[in-house]
């Protein structure tokens, strides 16, 4: 067991892409079975609609760049198919209570990932081990990525607070 | 997880194997640090009420330390089973080791949404295995269950 927060190596470094991966399947599989939910609710609401519509997009785009990074690096592959079926199994047969556990939720798989990123960033500038792909591009990747869940959390706090 | 958390877990893993406070020794060995960093950490758990350190006996957890001991385990238990199951990842428990650091139980706990956990965790957790003991310990077959309630 190691104590402290650093990334040593491409087979690390890969897993913890790979979690990240696995993070926006799960808001991508939430948000748009959350989509998909609306259709049935009494009032639809243009600006949630709007939103998860937003965050599953940006999910997928997400993953796409988190797959090209774990392409270049020297590590064994997972099987994403399968996770994502796993992934699309589990939320499949859940029901949102209301808008605002819709909300809710999605603020949750906001921050979480946020949270993700930024202590992954934290900890690859801990170390200056480098890796099998170029470590500015890495880190700037990931920054971009962090930034934009910022903004998610802000705009679902935004709606949250108008509502 | 942050370092606190991870001593709290090693010093609640160590006083069920050695059934009695954890030596101070065996605590650096277990979290691969030094003795002397290991007992700066501990006096920092005695300042927030979450151990007690006995001279020449070694270190218990408080009631409050057990509670977070529990809650860093059963962390630690989901991103084990995360990667056994989700992951089929062979080598869990040296990946889990590397990667709790680096989790967070935030995001633990979204990750737990995908896995099925027993209910008896963190009483599930083999000290001396260093794993859940419902998963698989080898080269092969992670996902299947090692043992059935």
């Amino acid at each position: 067991m190691s104590v402290g927060h650093r990334v040593t190596s491409d087979r690390q470094l890969a897993r913890l892409l790979q979690i990240g991966i696995v993070l926006e399947e799960v808001v991508e599989a939430r948000s748009y079975h959350h989509y998909q939910s609306l259709d049935d609710a009494p009032a639809l609401d243009s600006e949630i609609e709007s939103l998860l519509e937003h965050a599953a997009a940006e999910s997928a785009e997400h993953r796409k760049r988190l797959e090209a990074l774990i392409e270049d690096l020297d590590a064994e592959s997972i099987p994403f198919e399968e996770i994502k079926t796993l992934v699309e199994a589990q939320y499949g047969g859940t029901e949102p209570d209301d808008f605002d556990d819709i909300l809710y939720d999605q603020l949750c798989n906001e921050e979480t990932a946020y949270k993700f990123y930024d202590d992954l960033i934290g900890a690859l500038r801990a170390s200056d081990e480098s890796f099998g792909i170029d470590r500015d591009h890495l880190i700037d990747t990931l920054v971009e990525i962090r930034e934009e869940e910022a903004d998610g959390v802000e705009e679902v706090t935004k709606l949250m607070n108008n509502r | 997880m942050n370092t606190a958390d991870q001593y709290v877990k090693a010093i609640y893993l160590l006083q069920q194997m050695e059934n009695g406070p954890a030596s101070t020794g065996a605590l650096a060995d277990r979290l691969g640090v030094s003795p002397a960093s290991a007992n700066e950490m501990i006096g920092k758990l005695e300042s927030r009420g979450l151990a007690e350190h006995e001279k020449y006996k070694g270190v218990k957890l408080t009631d409050e330390g057990i509670v977070q001991a529990r809650d860093a385990l059963q962390t630690y238990c989901i991103i084990e089973r995360f990667l056994a199951n989700v992951l089929s990842v062979s080598e869990f428990r040296a990946e889990a080791r590397e990667l709790e650091p680096v989790i967070d139980d935030l995001v633990a706990e979204r990750l737990d949404t995908i896995i099925d956990r027993n209910d008896d965790c963190p009483d599930c957790f083999d000290p001396e295995a260093d794993a859940c003991c419902h998963l698989k310990i080898g080269t092969e077959g992670a996902e299947t269950e090692q043992r059935a309630d």
